[in-house]
């Protein structure tokens, strides 16, 4: 299953140190076992731990997506929105896993997928023995049913005031963290089911 | 995508003060309590999302706000946007000491699972887990079957399931089991009817809905899968999908270390052992307790899986599904084997038949390692040899897959993950050693900490100082796989190598069958026993050696020696100790040239000597020259070019590095006519003549 989805930013990998990277969208399906901690205000000590263990995975997403890209000898030209009509070619975005052993940053062993697009990076905090086939299928269609569905391309738009889109597309397509085996046509289905009820 | 707007808008969010936080609170207790919420409500639900969501410290928010925002949630006329959001906003500011959400006259499953999200996210000091758990559990025994939306509660028993499955009940996990036979198994085979009630597009056409098909198109041969295709589909083939996507973690949860009910452990498992033995004839099944006949379903279904599996998918996002499927059965299979031994013989020949298919196909090579996994679990068992299978996954899948990251980060989690399995197959792995650096090799960065847990099990005395030649020259087999991919283009659509640099000199030089020698022992897929030198080879890569993916695995290399010689440490002697010593110093400046690189190495192998006075240099001798050679009595020791700033090495520092690294300290016993160092250094000039020791060769192993 699928402990946390996030939405990051991704800064080229060759530009010069602007800001940090920006967690734009996360959630966390369930929660880790709090350690027993008698001293008040534990609950927001919890929270405060896991935005913090979000924000680790987010910067290591961004670095490793870096390293890919530099490896590959692409150009940070590639980050930038292509016109708004022509289709990302998710295929070829770039994609990879690691892992991250117990304790750091999550209580247990947990494997990490992520996809970059353009400037955005997608990550999916997994437990440790998922499939990966599946969750790197998961993941591309998530990224495809943001990207149209939010429109993510056109300048103005930004999805830090869409989070109720991006809830009701992962109800559908990653319910509770749960990976869905789905073929093309219930894909459509979902995705029909989803515009009707949330119109654009 | 990320603009200056919206970056402003994150600060904002941020930094708004506690004043002006509760009037916007107050505004959003108005627009929520109107009879007709309208889009300003939504919009200033998305804007409290965002100030709540936007820092990791907690947001004071009004009390009245907060019990509006769990009302509204639990309200059965509220729209599914303000649902959402209001679980959004609670959810985000769990763990919350204050949640007080009442849901059970929640009709909506939809809504319940809503609500669920929000209480599983509270850490469960309450207990929330086994509440939910059993509210969902109630709404399942009160529904038929086939009822309507119980696809919305699925996912959150899946989540109980894997969150707290000491919750539930040994009569509830029967129960389930036996709905999951149901929907696996019994699942319509006509597809589902367009209809208008909020589900699916109707469409005026009003056609009699024809049977399923498969991905190539033709007509369903068997029973309903998630490889089954349609126009619309039913909500009972919904729930075949959701079951199967739960399926091996209840498995695994439904096991024969199952369910807390008080007597289950003796009794049932006695029951399971001799009931089994049926359930291979399987004639009976119905009769199976629910356990068992939801295993002898799985089965069914896997088997299917595999032969859709066979079939050339029309569509690619249909094609991907098929390699997911494919993985997902051989799990599944591996896990019913594992609760049921009696399965082994009905597997296995539909194993070794996928195996035989998927050999030759690139394009599938992931869903290789499962199998390979499973014969490693069962081999033993069903007296299969499963050398042949593991010999063809390391000498083959490497080689030509070295350049996919997700596969060659499985396929290393893979080595690591079946470690305690391989048994006498474990030299296969050790073997392989060069192949699997390749996956390091190209993929450095992600690789690097799984092969700082997996060099203990692969390094033995006899590979010891092959292997640390490998690893030395780990950046020079990056540039040489580069080298590979730019003379035989793997087909793909883009290019795989550095695009950055175009049509480096090195290409056709090597073709040169003195380099083509080199490039097959540096590119071997198995260990050779032998060390060569590679120094031609560096100089013929030099033009590769600034490609950003040589650099970046020239910078994990000394996190990797450190790990080897951790692991050297637990059984080398003495004469392996002065070997790789001795290796260290003769490839000292025979590396190839990556920036830095060698500054790295020397740092990491030859730190500053902190050595007594007696033991070091006089300070004239440091920077050494070819006249300091020619006084030096071993003269016919010649120096190389590079590396004139490097510092000495003393053997006292050394020494101190190799019990800095855990080995042993060991006696410096080499004969002093073989040893490059001299006794003393204020005597001896040349100490820095170890380029080309004239040692005997002790290579071959």
């Amino acid at each position: 299953m699928v402990h946390a989805f996030l939405i990051h930013t991704l800064r080229a990998p060759l530009a010069q140190d602007t800001g940090l990277c920006r967690v734009l969208y996360s959630c966390v399906f369930g929660a880790e076992n709090s350690r027993d901690d008698p001293r008040p205000h534990g609950a927001e000590r919890d929270r405060l731990l896991r935005k913090e263990q979000i924000l680790a995975v987010a910067r290591q997403v961004e670095s490793m997506c870096r390293l890919q890209q530099q490896a590959s000898g692409r150009t940070p030209m590639d980050l930038q929105p292509q016109s708004s009509d022509e289709p990302v070619p998710l295929h070829e975005a770039p994609l990879g896993a690691f892992r991250l052993a117990a304790g750091d940053p999550f209580q247990e062993p947990r494997t990490v997928v992520w996809l970059g697009v353009l400037s955005l990076g997608f990550a999916l905090v997994l437990d440790a023995h998922e499939n990966l086939l599946l969750a790197e299928g998961t993941l591309r269609l998530l990224a495809r049913l943001l990207l149209d569905h939010l429109r993510l391309l056109t300048p103005s738009t930004n999805l830090l005031l869409r989070a109720d889109r991006i809830e009701g597309i992962l109800a559908r397509f990653l319910p509770h963290g749960q990976l869905l085996f789905l073929n093309d046509q219930f894909v459509q289905g979902l995705e029909k089911e989803f515009s009707a009820a949330w119109p654009r | 995508m990320f603009t200056a707007g919206a970056e402003s808008l994150l600060h904002q969010a941020r930094e708004i003060q506690d004043e002006e936080l509760q009037k916007f609170c107050s505004r959003v207790v108005k627009l929520l309590q109107k009879d007709d919420p309208g889009p300003d409500a939504v919009d200033a639900l998305q804007r409290l999302f965002l100030i709540v969501s936007a820092t990791k410290y907690k947001r004071k928010l009004e009390k009245t706000c907060v019990d509006l925002l769990q009302t509204t949630l639990c309200s059965p006329k509220c729209p599914e946007q303000l649902q959402f959001l209001c679980a959004a906003i609670l959810r985000e500011r769990s763990p919350a000491d204050n949640l007080s959400l009442s849901w059970d006259h929640i009709q909506s499953s939809q809504q319940l699972s809503l609500v669920a999200s929000v209480l599983l996210a509270q850490g469960d000091k309450k207990e929330e887990v086994r509440s939910v758990g059993q509210h969902a559990f109630r709404v399942l025994e009160s529904r038929q079957p086939e009822g309507p939306s119980l696809r919305h509660l699925l996912p959150v028993v899946s989540k109980i399931t894997h969150l707290a499955p000491h919750t539930l009940h040994e009569d509830q996990t029967n129960l389930l089991s036996k709905r999951l036979v149901d929907w696996l198994r019994y699942a319509s085979v006509q597809q589902g009817v367009a209809h208008t009630s909020g589900g699916f597009f109707s469409t005026p056409r009003a056609r009699q809905p024809g049977p399923v098909t498969e991905v190539d198109g033709a007509v369903a041969t068997d029973f309903f899968t998630v490889l089954s295709t349609g126009q619309h589909f039913t909500e009972d083939q919904w729930l075949n999908v959701q079951a199967f996507s739960m399926l091996r973690a209840w498995l695994v949860h439904s096991g024969p270390q199952g369910p807390s009910a008080p007597d289950a452990d003796d009794k049932s498992e006695l029951e399971g052992s001799t009931l089994s033995v049926l359930s291979a004839t399987s004639t009976a099944s119905h009769l199976l307790p629910p356990q068992e006949r939801l295993r002898e379903k799985a089965f069914e279904y896997c088997q299917r899986l595999v032969e859709q599996s066979t079939r050339r998918a029309l569509r690619k996002g249909d094609a991907d599904l098929q390699k997911a499927c494919l993985v997902e059965a051989v799990l599944v299979l591996d896990t019913l084997c594992r609760q049921d031994p009696t399965f082994l013989y009905r597997t296995l020949s539909c194993l070794k038949a996928l195996h035989a298919r998927l050999c030759g196909d690139p394009a599938r090579a992931r869903a290789l390692l499962p199998i390979a996994q499973f014969f490693l679990s069962h081999g033993e068992a069903a007296a299969v040899d499963s050398e042949a299978i593991l010999q063809h996954l390391f000498t083959r899948v490497p080689c030509e897959l070295f350049h996919s990251p997700m596969l060659a980060f499985e396929f290393v989690r893979f080595c690591g993950d079946s470690l305690p399995l391989f048994g006498r197959n474990l030299d296969i792995l050790k073997r392989s050693f060069p192949n699997l650096f390749k996956l390091l090799a190209w993929n450095s960065p992600p690789l690097t900490s799984e092969f700082v847990a997996l060099l203990p099990s692969l390094v033995d005395a006899g590979s010891a100082v092959e292997m640390l030649h490998a690893l030395l020259d780990l950046p020079c087999l990056t540039a040489a796989l580069d080298l590979q991919l730019r003379l035989s283009p793997a087909a793909s659509e883009r290019p795989l190598w550095d695009t950055s640099l175009r049509n480096p000199s090195c290409l056709e030089a090597s073709r040169d069958p003195e380099f083509q020698a080199l490039l097959q022992h540096l590119l071997r897929a198995e260990a050779s026993g032998t060390v060569q030198r590679l120094a031609p080879l560096h100089e013929l890569l030099q033009p590769m050696t600034g490609c950003a993916r040589v650099v970046q695995c020239a910078e994990a290399v000394p996190t990797l020696l450190q790990a080897f010689f951790s692991a050297v440490t637990r059984f080398a002697d003495g004469a392996l100790t002065n070997q790789l010593v001795l290796v260290l110093l003769e490839r000292r400046d025979s590396l190839y040239q990556v920036p830095q690189y060698e500054d790295r190495v020397h740092r990491w192998a030859l730190p500053p000597p902190a050595c007594p006075a007696s033991e070091s240099p006089p300070p004239g001798l440091r920077p050494h020259s070819a006249a300091l050679c020619s006084a030096c009595p071993a003269a016919r020791i010649t120096p190389g070019p590079a590396s004139a700033h490097a510092p000495l090495p003393s053997p006292s520092s050394l020494r101190s590095v190799i019990s800095g690294a855990g080995l042993r300290p060991s006696p410096w016993s080499l004969p002093d006519h073989l040893s490059p160092f001299p006794k003393s250094w204020s005597t001896q000039a040349c100490v820095h003549a170890t380029r080309q020791p004239q040692l005997p060769l002790q290579w071959a192993l």
